[in-house]
């Protein structure tokens, strides 16, 4: 019995070694050839709480979690209840936990999973330096089918820095599950990985959306740590030093949004990343960037909202703030990553927009995309850089930084240019950026900010637009991923449906929505907020044909292919 | 600031632009501006090659009245934006400055954290002990009983803070202070600062005479400070303790090492730094 693709669940008490043993076995297929992806769950606790490291395994690339788990190991049963909605599983799915550690959980066995034992305690006592974590990689290795060399060599490669001794431990508690699991129920193995012409990347969102910032030529980031965008600040830091560029740790996100202002003011491409309480606190200076028209980009990793709300859990609840948290009149970019891929993509020209058009671009992705882990085949650069006009020659006259031209981009002169010498605003200014409260120079200014947002082309990549047929649904971000899945099993099925996953959400495209959804009769929007957000947002800059359907809500469970499979059945 | 960059000669005039202050006849400020444009005239700095950053407040209107490079930012940030603009650019002259709400207040954690971070630039608050732009309220240099804000009608009842102990414990490299009824004063105290390696907090007694008008007074009470600058962190601040804010001129001199990241490349392009994510 082989399948398309396996889920699995590695869940016990932080510290435990979960995590660990997910990146492993997540390594370890993509070695042999399958794609991967793995979420992390985690409490608040910094050690010691729940943890869960949950896994796809697939033959093909992997964009999201499947509707069930077929596998579920507990290493012990401490806490697994808090997150035990979020790893559902079918009568036939398998559940896994050791004797010694007490009876199975009530909200365990309520799955109505078939159970199975695996003494984990007595294994590891009977191997010098056991450890649980590893027998658990062992087991479900070789319950899936993962080819031993490609264990072996995620093994060598990731603990040869703790020693032999160690490595020899580890290696004998893997061979003690592999062992052990010929004696444990039976579950789908993964069908043979397709031949793969490259090798694959093992890879994060966050570290993919680091990755596209310094491709489009990112050199400066002013950072405050924050959770779930951390990693995006500390896979820069060491990488762009290697670069040349500078990351300086601020004392706060008004720090960080203004010094990277000032680094960009200076004709430095910058960047910073947050989560949606940074985000709140960088408003006001977002809203100067606009003003003073010097580019700058974003990046806010979504959690749970609002307020502290849920740090270390996924949901697309900031939105609102991204699109309307500015006072005054002041249109900027906002744009969003649909894959964990797309985080290089989408911030590489999120920044390259920016620099063109001389204002701030916030990109929205989430914990789910940001702190995941896929297999994925190498993202090309697809060679958007920060490219900023700039003024030349000498200025005849007094350099007009604000200049009203047609397109409403200025050339942008940076320090060191003699004879540029300007002030940069956020008071209204004329066009020599000389503070004034004339409304004429404030309605030529609020014209020209707005005119090159809008008049740009931003040519195809605004949404990622797949299918045909009457039924479209729209949606962005991560729940596309779902969304996605759920559309090829419909398409499978002889159906016929669209998708149009939106990458560029501000400035609005209704004349390329509309062309996207011409015909289409029926709209479904997948979202994953309370307040729906997205659809509201819809509702406020585009026309949306036939009859209308909604499908959101909040965090922290995520949306699942079955779920927007279903709204399409009893729609038809 | 580099030397090298000191060969062209200036005066204060080619520092100064063509606008107008928004200013009250008789404002210290006039005579800030003057000072420091001076001052950077004796250093001969291209003015191309120097940012002046600033906030919000009255003081912080200075960049449009100077040609160089400007950035008039939102309030109390005036010190974030300088920092990115020297970190990414180590060979500008960086000058941030502003007010005493700007700087102490609103902008107070940026200013613990610039002392901190010792990045080489210098930082000018003209102190008049008041919000001027919004007509005349009590900033965190306020006497506790000044009682001639609507907003604050019995006084604030609080202590005033003292911002160059504040800046002395938090690690400025040179803290000195000056009085804008002696401008000449002044520009040698800015040029010493901005040739001072490392963070340099110059505070300036501006009076306000429309809110503050018996600050008209401060001439009188204002002196030299009695005994030279000092090198010792410890011996300066017993002093700064227990200075009745008139002591005028330099105060503190360190010598921590500025923060500046190193700018050399070790890889050629990206591409090098894709290597880790394969499998």
């Amino acid at each position: 019995m082989t399948a398309r693709s396996v889920s699995i669940t590695f869940a016990g008490s932080g510290g435990a070694g979960v995590m660990t043993a997910g990146n492993m076995l997540l390594d370890a297929a993509g070695h042999a050839g399958w794609h991967g992806y793995m979420t992390r769950s985690s409490g608040a606790q910094i050690r010691g709480g729940e943890a869960a490291a949950m896994l796809r395994l697939s033959t093909e690339p992997v964009q999201s979690h499947d509707d069930y788990y077929d596998l579920l190991v507990a290493i012990d049963w401490q806490n697994v209840g808090r997150f035990a909605a979020e790893i559902p599983m079918g009568s036939d799915g398998l559940v896994l936990g050791d004797p010694d550690g007490g009876d199975f959980p009530e909200q365990i066995k309520a799955k109505g999973a078939r159970r199975g034992d695996l003494p984990f305690k007595q294994m590891a006592k009977d191997i010098p330096g056991g450890r649980a974590n590893m027998i658990a990689l062992g087991v479900v290795a070789a319950m899936v089918g993962l080819p031993e060399d490609a264990l072996m060599a995620v093994l060598h490669s990731s603990l040869k820095k703790k020693g032999a001794e160690a490595l020899a431990a580890s290696e004998a508690s893997m061979r003690a599950g592999m062992a052990f699991a010929a004696s444990l129920p039976e579950m789908p193995k993964l069908a043979p990985p397709k031949a793969v012409d490259k090798k694959l990347w093992s890879i994060t969102g966050n570290e993919a959306a680091g990755l596209g910032g310094v491709r489009a030529g990112i050199r400066f980031v002013a950072a405050y740590p924050i959770t779930p965008g951390t990693e995006v600040l500390e896979w820069l830091a060491p990488n762009l030093a290697k670069l040349g560029g500078v990351l300086v740790q601020a004392e706060d996100e008004l720090a960080s949004i203004n010094q990277i202002i000032g680094a960009s003011y200076g004709g430095t491409p910058s960047m910073t990343a947050t989560a949606g309480p940074g985000l709140a606190l960088m408003m006001e200076s977002i809203g100067l960037s606009v003003a003073a028209e010097v580019p700058v980009t974003i990046v806010n990793v979504m959690r749970g909202g609002p307020s502290t709300g849920i740090p270390v859990k996924s949901e697309q609840s900031d939105l609102n703030i991204a699109l309307y948290g500015l006072h005054g009149d002041a249109p900027h970019l906002v744009l969003a990553p649909n894959s964990l891929a797309d985080c290089a993509f989408t911030t590489q020209w999120a920044v390259s927009l920016s620099e063109a058009l001389q204002t701030a671009a916030i990109v929205l992705s989430d914990q789910s995309l940001g702190q995941s882990r896929a297999t994925i085949a190498p993202p090309e650069d697809p060679g958007f850089r920060a490219s900023r006009l700039r003024p030349s020659g000498a200025p005849e006259g007094r350099y007009r930084r604000y200049l009203n031209t047609e397109s409403g981009v200025s050339p942008m002169a940076a320090p060191g240019m003699k004879g540029y010498q300007y002030t940069a605003d956020g008071l209204e200014h004329n066009e020599v950026g000389t503070p004034s409260s004339a409304a004429g120079d404030h309605s030529a200014q609020l014209d020209k900010r707005l005119r090159k947002l809008t008049g740009h082309d931003y040519g195809a990549h605004w949404a990622d637009i797949e299918g045909d047929g009457d039924i479209a649904v729209i949606t962005w971000g991560s729940t596309t991923g779902p969304v996605r899945e759920a559309l090829e099993r419909w398409r499978a099925s002889g159906r016929k449906a669209r998708l149009v996953s939106m990458r560029l959400l501000s400035p609005a495209q209704p004349e390329k929505l509309a062309a996207a959804l011409d015909g289409a009769s029926r709209i479904l929007i997948v979202e994953q907020s309370h307040g729906a957000q997205f659809h509201r947002y819809l509702r406020a800059h585009y026309d949306l044909p036939g009859s209308v359907r909604v499908f959101h809500r909040p965090g922290p469970l995520p949306i699942r292919p079955a779920e927007v499979f279903g709204q399409l059945v009893n729609w038809s | 600031m580099d030397a090298t960059s000191a060969c062209a000669s200036f005066t204060a005039r080619d520092y100064k632009s063509d606008v107008k202050p928004v200013w009250c006849p008789g404002c210290g400020d006039f005579s800030v501006l003057s000072a420091v444009t001076k001052a950077l005239a004796e250093l001969s700095i291209p003015p191309e090659n120097v940012a002046l950053v600033s906030g919000i407040g009255c003081s912080s209107r200075i960049p449009a009245y100077t040609n160089v490079f400007g950035f008039h930012g939102v309030h109390g940030r005036a010190l974030p934006i300088a920092t990115g603009i020297k970190v990414s650019r180590p060979e500008l002259t960086v000058v941030a400055s502003g007010g005493d709400g700007d700087g102490f207040s609103i902008g107070g954690n940026h200013f613990m954290h610039a002392c901190r971070r010792n990045v080489d630039m210098t930082y000018i608050v003209m102190d008049n002990e008041v919000y001027g732009m919004t007509k005349g309220q009590a900033s965190p240099t306020t006497a506790p009983d000044w009682e001639k804000s609507k907003l604050t009608p019995q006084g604030t009842g609080i202590n005033p803070f003292h911002p160059l102990v504040i800046a002395l414990a938090s690690g400025a490299n040179f803290i000195a202070r000056g009085f804008s009824g002696d401008p000449n004063n002044v520009a040698r105290i800015v040029a010493e600062a901005i040739r001072h390696p490392g963070f340099s907090f110059v505070q300036i007694l501006s009076p306000c005479v429309t809110f503050r008008p018996e600050q008209r007074n401060w001439k009188d009470g204002v002196r030299a400070a009695p005994v030279e600058a000092t090198t010792d962190p410890a011996r300066a601040a017993r002093r700064l303790m227990s200075d009745d804010g008139f002591n005028l001129g330099v105060l503190f001199r360190g010598d921590r090492k500025p923060f500046q990241p190193s700018m050399k490349a070790s890889v050629d392009s990206v591409v090098a730094l894709e290597e880790e994510f394969l499998l």
